[in-house]
């Protein structure tokens, strides 16, 4: 037993730069994914409650489309789809755009909730005191939207995290494809993957602990956001 | 226009074979659901009326399961067990995978639920004779498992969405069947968007017939309402 033990440690000590390694593509997939998901995420949500018809619809249709098919043919339609169009993306790339348009969808979806719990009353407070309706948005909704979404954004990012993974299946060099890489290599997958796995649970356990503090940090007093 | 008419006629050819792939697909999401269902709802009720070493328990394995990502999980069911002596066909091992993940988040849903029937509910039931497990599965229980129709449907959506992933270990799902037609005719666009159309119709489709199932079983008076993701 001990020495099973003594192996798997030292195995998983072998094969632990070339796992951090991935875990920095990993994390830099979640990173950019999140930024653009966050920035579209929010276009998506004021145009879908402010916009007008026409661009609330292709907002509500973007949306529907993206929550509505998974997020691996989403991939291989950027991956695989679009050089048939002529336009080849390296798998990183395809990777980052497609989890950031399909993060934005989601996130769209969690900040539209946060901007209509808010009262309407503010909106009718901002305006009679004379600011437009965009600076309404821009300085009185928003601000409060977004401290209230954090919950739902930090879940998002969680999810981010973790569907970075799939990437590995278009070829992206990220912890996943480091893994099978090492895999194949030793034959010794079962270790190799609870090594991975173990790698995600910290991962995400201390993000898990940042984004509560965050939130706590952001909330607004008096408001109740879970 | 021409080519439009010629991509939607190629699409409608394919459709068939694409057919026998949405077959699989379903029944990755079914069978997966079933064992997301058949693991999640004990766990649930442990963590409501269970000790609290049982309690901590299961919130640990949920926590775990929670935080790994299913690809990863497949991996493990699938290239990790054969090393420990356990050779599982890819479909089984994928509607493990996919069943085990969606057991934690099952459990959630189950325990959530539970919390909320109040309860006044358990003491009337024990009040009028019922001993306390009597209570549980035919008062608690049933009513739980009403109010977790919406949840559930999020649940199913997030299943069959990730049932693509089983590809990565070889099952023969929707997408892997159109990889297949790709490879003869080289039409990698329009094949993925009917499949991402089939999966669409799909979500679409269960979504409505839970909302239906919902609306059929719910209990007059409480409002129930849908998460997100």
């Amino acid at each position: 037993m001990g020495g099973i033990n003594l192996s798997f440690f030292s195995f998983a000590w072998d094969i632990l730069p070339s796992l951090l390694d991935g875990l920095r593509v990993t994390l830099v997939l979640t990173a950019v994914g999140i930024v653009i998901g966050t920035i579209l995420g929010t276009f998506l949500a004021l145009g879908k409650i402010y916009g007008n018809k026409p661009l609330s619809w292709f907002c509500r249709s973007y949306i529907e489309i993206f929550r509505g098919t998974p997020l691996l043919v989403q991939l291989f339609i950027l991956y695989y789809g679009l050089p048939a169009w002529g336009l080849r993306l390296s798998p990183q790339m395809a990777a980052i755009i497609g989890l950031g348009l399909n993060s934005g969808a989601y996130s769209a979806e969690y900040l539209r909730g946060a901007i209509q719990s808010i009262g309407t009353g503010q909106m009718t407070a901002a305006r009679s005191m004379g600011l437009t309706k965009s600076k309404s948005i821009f300085y009185v909704i928003l601000p409060q939207a977004f401290r209230l979404v954090i919950p739902s954004w930090s879940n998002e990012l969680i999810y981010l995290l973790k569907y970075t993974s799939l990437a590995y299946i278009i070829n992206a060099p990220e912890l996943m494809g480091h893994a099978k890489i090492i895999g194949a290599e030793t034959f010794r997958y079962f270790e190799v993957f609870a090594v991975v796995a173990i790698i995600y649970l910290i991962v995400v356990v201390c993000l898990t602990g940042i984004l509560d503090y965050l939130e706590k940090l952001m909330k607004i007093p008096g408001f109740e956001t879970h | 226009m021409i080519s439009f008419i010629e991509n939607l006629n190629f699409s409608w050819s394919i459709l068939p074979a694409l057919l026998n792939g949405t077959i699989v697909t379903l029944e990755l999401t079914f069978f997966s659901l079933l064992l997301g269902f058949a693991i999640g709802l004990p766990l649930g009720i442990g963590q409501v009326y269970g000790n609290k070493f049982i309690s901590k328990v299961i919130s640990f394995y949920e926590r775990v399961v929670r935080s790994i990502p299913l690809l990863v999980i497949l991996m493990l069911v699938f290239y990790g067990l054969p090393s420990v002596g356990l050779n599982l066909p890819a479909f089984l091992a994928a509607v493990i995978g996919i069943g085990v993940r969606s057991s934690a988040y099952q459990s959630q849903i189950f325990r959530g639920a539970i919390q909320s029937i109040k309860s006044g509910q358990l003491l009337a039931a024990r009040s009028v004779g019922m001993t306390r497990f009597q209570a549980i599965r035919d008062i608690t229980i049933p009513q739980a498992l009403r109010r977790s129709i919406p949840p559930w449907t999020n649940e199913f959506t997030i299943v069959l969405k990730d049932t693509p992933l089983a590809y990565a270990l070889g099952v023969v799902e929707l997408l892997r069947e159109g990889r297949y037609i790709i490879y003869s005719t080289f039409k990698p666009m329009v094949v993925f968007i009917t499949a991402a159309l089939i999966y669409f119709v799909l979500t679409r489709a269960g979504n409505s017939l839970l909302d239906y199932v919902n609306e059929r079983l719910k209990i007059p008076g409480y409002e129930t309402g849908r998460g997100m993701r």
